[in-house]
């Protein structure tokens, strides 16, 4: 395995910055592990290495002539299958979209293109980012590089397993009540929700648009600080866009100092449903951030009981209303049954095609959710409820500056385990979700390894609304505790994969 | 108990314009009553309260632009992706029935 594609993406920033390593070279050795190892872990949805080289030639021919670049030029990346592209399939792992190459490219991806970072390749996730572990691409599942009989998380399983496989970098991922930090949790890597509205969604493929947020996943703190910065700022294409900047992630990240700071331990976020090795964890990084001189204080949110619930019903609602745009006239599939049927019969008979298992008991829920006679009992409450967590975390919030959970309850779980009992898949989300109903930042750091199966864990961080510098101040603080006392990074416990030829 | 009959889950997949099966309204009417279920605790969460409601969670007013033609896709470029088009349009099968 080439040396290179173990790095930090910040140490392979020095690298294409002082010339010691070219573009092509280092796309090139990312492709070559892809090559090795993809097939087993199933990461990519779609691979041009032609493109991908492209992109890596041009930034290093701009290099050469003096061209002053950004930061990151010449880094590669992967990006989640929701987001369009015009060079490349989208397909937000449904066939619906098989095939289709959208018009325009994501604001996200324009970035990450002005700043001359080559896209590797589309990520696999759950049809429509529904589902917490790949299992409902329609694709076939993703693998947990830590253990390929496990699932990598979800939906941004494909983006959690390229990291952590050493297929690339950094990664994009989205986040609608998890989707992001579950997956980071189960395969000891790193990602970050940002605030709602930091980054535009312009061309991320709507799941629940009052939920959904894209941000970076990586294998350390810094280096999803690094993306973050490139990624975020506002976008008059997305009208949920916060107007103001939130200063620079990499600075937050590079100042390893909680001294002073207030920590918040909810309360209902541990024990009871948590796996012993998750609290072990959690309970011994708790111990370092006090050592290290921040303030341990405990805070109550009476009302995450209530989270899952108000989610699977705002969840299905939305998403019932943003995907009657796959009505088989202007993308995507069209199935057409016998005779001379109509446009409605088309449309229904294409929907059945196209749409998988999850997608479609969701639609239903959510059509349901919102018809007259159950809008009061369901939507209606959930918004309500929605108001009351937003209060939980405005009175955390003013006792602590963090608040700390485990990411999830359990660790990564076997393939097809949960796969025909939905209730128990929506369980794993229940640390990240309140996040997304309040709009506020949350991050999922590697947290070590449960004693009982010795697979990762995460422990998340959330902050008030705007303020993700404090995810990256306090998570690279710890990630460096932990390192300190490891003698190495959380990837490096991880096994090696199989190579093939 | 829930109210979700496989009469439900058949009118329901209808107005989401969704073929179903006979064993999907089975199997769904099945995982849907358990899910509704277990979601209506919401209504216990806000009783004998009078909460306002959030739909969004950064609330933002009046989010508009300037006045002025910007660019956007070519009538080429809206049609590229469609199952079938002719003229400039998309082509779609009858809107009404024969009958």
């Amino acid at each position: 395995m080439s040396e290179l594609i173990r790095k930090n993406a910040s140490e392979l920033v020095e690298l294409l910055n002082s010339g010691q390593v070219s573009s092509v070279e280092v796309t090139q050795a990312h492709l070559d592990r892809s090559a090795a190892v993809d097939a087993d872990v199933h990461s990519y949805l779609y691979q041009n290495p032609e493109t991908a080289l492209a992109a890596a030639a041009n930034i290093d021919r701009r290099r050469a002539a003096g061209e002053k670049l950004n930061l990151l030029a010449g880094l590669p990346i992967a990006v989640k299958d929701n987001l369009t592209t015009t060079d490349a399939p989208t397909t937000s792992g449904s066939k619906i979209l098989e095939g289709w190459v959208p018009p325009y490219d994501a604001t996200v991806v324009t970035k990450l293109r002005e700043a001359g970072m080559p896209i590797l390749g589309k990520t696999n996730l759950d049809e429509f980012a529904m589902g917490s572990s790949t299992e409902f691409s329609a694709y076939g599942a993703s693998h947990n590089p830590w253990d390929l009989d496990r699932i990598p998380g979800g939906s941004g399983g494909g983006s959690s397993s390229v990291v952590a496989s050493f297929q690339a970098p950094l990664a994009i991922g989205s986040d609608t009540g998890g989707s992001i930090r579950f997956p980071a949790s189960v395969t000891g890597t790193v990602g970050t929700k940002p605030t709602y509205g930091a980054v535009s969604r312009y061309g991320l493929i709507a799941l629940a648009s009052s939920l959904d947020q894209i941000g970076p996943v990586s294998r350390n703190v810094l280096d999803s600080a690094l993306l973050q910065d490139v990624i975020a700022g506002h976008d008059p294409h997305d009208s949920t866009s916060l107007p103001e900047s939130l200063g620079s992630m990499a600075e937050a990240a590079r100042k390893l100092d909680v001294k002073g700071m207030r920590i918040g331990v909810i309360k209902e976020l541990m024990g009871a449903g948590f796996q012993p090795g998750v609290m072990a964890r959690f309970e011994e990084s708790i111990n370092l951030l006090q050592q290290a001189g921040a303030e341990i204080v405990e805070v109550s949110c009476p009302n995450f009981e209530y989270a899952i619930a108000a989610y699977y019903l705002i969840l299905p609602a939305e998403a019932s209303s943003n995907l009657a745009k796959f009505d088989s006239v202007r993308f995507g599939l069209r199935v057409a049954p016998e005779g001379n049927p109509t446009i409605e019969r088309v449309m229904a008979a294409t929907r059945e095609a196209g749409f998988g298992p999850e997608v479609k008991r969701r639609i239903i829920l959510g059509t349901y959710a919102l018809s007259s006679g159950s809008y009061d009992k369901y939507y209606g409450a959930a918004l309500k409820v929605r108001t009351l967590i937003q209060r939980d975390f405005e009175a955390a919030f003013s006792k602590a500056d963090v608040l700390v959970s485990p990411t999830a309850p359990t660790t990564a779980f076997k393939l097809g385990e949960k796969l025909e009992d939905p209730l128990a898949m929506y369980l794993n989300d229940i640390a990240t979700i309140p996040a997304n109903l309040a709009g506020i930042p949350g991050m999922s750091v590697p947290n070590g390894l449960a004693e009982e199966d010795g697979l990762p864990v995460g422990i998340q961080l959330l902050a008030p609304a705007r303020e993700d510098a404090r995810l990256y101040q306090v998570g690279a603080a710890l990630e460096k505790m932990h390192e300190d006392i490891w003698g190495k990074r959380m990837i490096d416990f991880a096994p090696e994969l199989e190579v093939r030829g | 108990m829930s109210e979700i009959t496989p009469d439900l889950v058949r009118h329901l997949a209808g107005l989401s314009r969704i073929l179903v099966t006979d064993e999907e309204v089975e199997r769904f009417a099945e995982q849907l009553s358990l899910i509704a279920d277990s979601v209506a605790t919401v209504s216990a969460a806000i009783e004998g309260g009078d909460v306002p409601s959030t739909s969004h969670p950064i609330p933002m007013a009046n989010v508009f632009r300037e006045d002025i033609v910007e660019p956007s896709l070519t009538q080429e470029q809206a049609l590229s992706g469609a199952p079938d088009s002719g003229d400039g349009r998309f082509r779609v099968a009858a809107i009404l029935d024969e009958e």
